[in-house]
């Protein structure tokens, strides 16, 4: 697994080991980012892990990876732990994303409203019939608690955006441990509703058109670009502090148009700023406050 | 020379062996202990009464909830269920490989169980996605077919061959005399076999299905992959639910060394290790009166 083990390498070209781990929807992006870089510095070998972005953030601060991925913020009280343990959280947002929902190619609806949404995830609603389709019970997927989606998608839909709400998702909600399961889930299964990142939408499932205030959007990249789809949300990169060495190279490499091919090939939405440091429009860009 | 050699070699043989026996001794008391200081943690900041007999696991609501009532009751239903299809279906296979199959028969059976044995579990679990799933989903009609029978099924898969081995061990260590005294009194073969070898292997067979059990209630791939993981007090097998050691694995990933949710899953470890403790215990009492 050492690259360049054994090998004659020039000293002055860059080598070594990169550990990137977290977001289960980032995975496939991350790793075609990884390969490309690959190419272009033999002499670094990239790891790239899934897992959720909880496990991405939680091995940020146990030391065990350079490079978190995170489809979600970190919460100030991980950021207090995390100083706890001498980590201190730098972020990047490296990608847009928008939460699709998907149902089963066969059901008839098409759009639905946040509200609706809400009250899907929460069980207040369990047919189908309430929103214009079959008679036929709902059965909601979500992801493990470790999923950054999972964890957006309950401060949005669940919560509402009301950080004080005490609204959860619905007890009989299954958990599903990668976005694949659920797309096989929906692709197979008539009742289903479940949510993912774009990056795993396909002609398999179904994207329902979400509506908030007037009008309904597809999960687009312009709609998520002009921020009309009610559930864009930032890709972020966690490192310990700023980085410097294999991995700010890497970290550059992630944000060159070159990296930014990667992710939008997987489905995502590119970040415009070329520059690591101009972390995109993000309110908590720079470095966390120690 | 030799003798020498002998004499030296064999108290160091010898106290290698002690101490490999006693190393396992000692790591399952040290393993008990890491668990049981880390689940304490838990209960400075939590409850023990609210852990034992909550009834909602919300591990990442604010503030969280640590309920096992239903991540207990998940894996007792799936249990449960999988016993109840793996105990009859592995000794009636043990009753035949041990005392009704021919020579031939018996053997290619013998290594097919051992193969069964040697299927890893994500591959069941996968197979129990792609097929095992939507195949009960449209028998039962249910909602999904990611729910606790699924499981159950599999694992009872997986438990045969131990139930099979040990119950077919134990039929065939019944001594020859009662079977030529129950022949010599009249006894059909499928009396003898009834009334006498089963009677007379029944610690063992209890033993075997104990173990079988401890196999069960230990699986984690599984149950990860398709039982649904929905953390409900279940009423029926055929809804989705969630074990106790689908939770661990499913959540231990994203846990900060020291955080509630850390020492809560280590809680979770602990009531499964004594359930595990438990069952292993009684599969030994057992053994022990078998092999008098």
């Amino acid at each position: 697994m050492f690259a360049g083990c054994g090998e004659s390498v020039d000293p002055n070209e860059p080598q070594g080991f990169i550990q990137a781990k977290g977001s289960d929807t980032m995975v496939n992006a991350v790793q075609m980012v990884a390969e490309e870089f690959m190419k272009q510095y033999p002499h670094i070998f990239v790891a790239v892990t899934g897992g959720g972005s909880g496990v991405g953030i939680a091995s940020l601060i146990n030391k065990t990876c350079d490079v978190a991925s995170a489809s979600r913020e970190m919460k100030p009280k991980e950021v207090e732990i995390a100083n706890q343990h001498g980590v201190y959280p730098r972020e990047f947002v490296v990608a847009y994303d928008g939460v699709a929902v998907i149902v089963n190619k066969s059901n008839p609806v098409d759009k639905l409203t946040l509200d609706d949404l809400h009250k899907i995830f929460t069980g207040e609603a369990t047919n189908w019939r309430q929103f214009g389709g079959k008679d036929l019970h709902i059965v909601t997927l979500s992801r493990e608690v470790s999923s950054g989606t999972h964890m957006y998608f309950k401060e949005e839909v669940i919560q509402l955006g009301k950080k004080d709400s005490e609204d959860e998702f619905s007890e009989e909600t299954l958990l599903l441990t990668s976005s694949q399961a659920i797309v096989e889930e929906v692709a197979g299964n008539e009742e289903a509703i479940g949510y993912l990142g774009m990056g795993y939408l396909s002609d398999r499932t179904k994207a329902l058109q979400i509506g908030k205030g007037n009008g309904f959007y597809p999960p687009t990249v312009e709609n998520v670009l002009k921020k009309t789809y009610p559930l864009s949300r930032g890709l972020y990169a966690y490192t310990d502090g700023e980085p410097g060495g294999i991995v700010k190279l890497f970290l550059d490499f992630t944000l060159s148009p070159a990296g930014q091919k990667q992710f939008i090939e997987t489905g995502f939405v590119p970040v415009k700023a070329s520059q690591p440091e101009a972390s995109g429009p993000s309110d908590t860009g720079g470095t966390i406050a120690r | 020379m030799k003798r020498l050699w002998r004499r030296i070699s064999e108290p160091i043989i010898e106290s290698c062996i002690r101490l490999s026996g006693l190393a396992v001794v000692i790591f399952v008391f040290l393993i008990f202990l890491f668990l049981l200081r880390d689940s304490l943690s838990l209960f400075r900041h939590y409850p023990l009464g609210q852990f034992l007999l909550g009834r909602k696991w919300l591990p990442i609501s604010d503030p969280p909830q640590f309920g096992v009532i239903p991540l207990l009751l998940g894996s007792v239903y799936v249990t449960f269920w999988a016993v109840l299809i793996c105990v009859p279906l592995g000794v009636g296979s043990a009753m035949f490989i041990a005392e009704v199959a021919p020579k031939a028969i018996k053997n290619v059976l013998k290594s097919f169980v051992e193969i069964l044995a040697a299927i890893p579990s994500v591959v069941l679990g996968f197979l129990g996605i792609i097929w095992l799933g939507p195949v009960l989903r449209d028998t039962f009609h249910l909602s999904t077919g990611m729910c606790g029978l699924t499981g159950s099924l599999l694992l009872a898969f997986m438990a045969l061959p131990t139930i099979i081995s040990i119950s077919e061990d134990a039929l065939t260590g019944v001594p020859r005399t009662y079977r030529e005294a129950a022949y010599g009194l009249g006894a059909t073969h499928w009396q003898t076999l009834w009334r006498v070898i089963l009677p007379s292997a029944s610690s063992g067979i209890v033993a075997a299905v104990m173990l079988g059990i401890g196999r069960v209630v230990g699986e984690t791939m599984v149950v990860l992959m398709v039982t649904g993981n929905a953390p409900v007090i279940p009423t029926s097998i055929l809804q989705p639910l969630r074990t106790l050691t689908a939770t661990i694995a499913g959540e231990m990933g994203e846990t900060v060394g020291g955080s509630e949710h850390y020492y809560a899953l280590f809680a979770v470890g602990l009531v499964l290790f004594v359930i595990t403790f438990i069952i292993n215990f009684i599969a030994d009492l057992f053994l022990r009166r078998a092999r008098k």
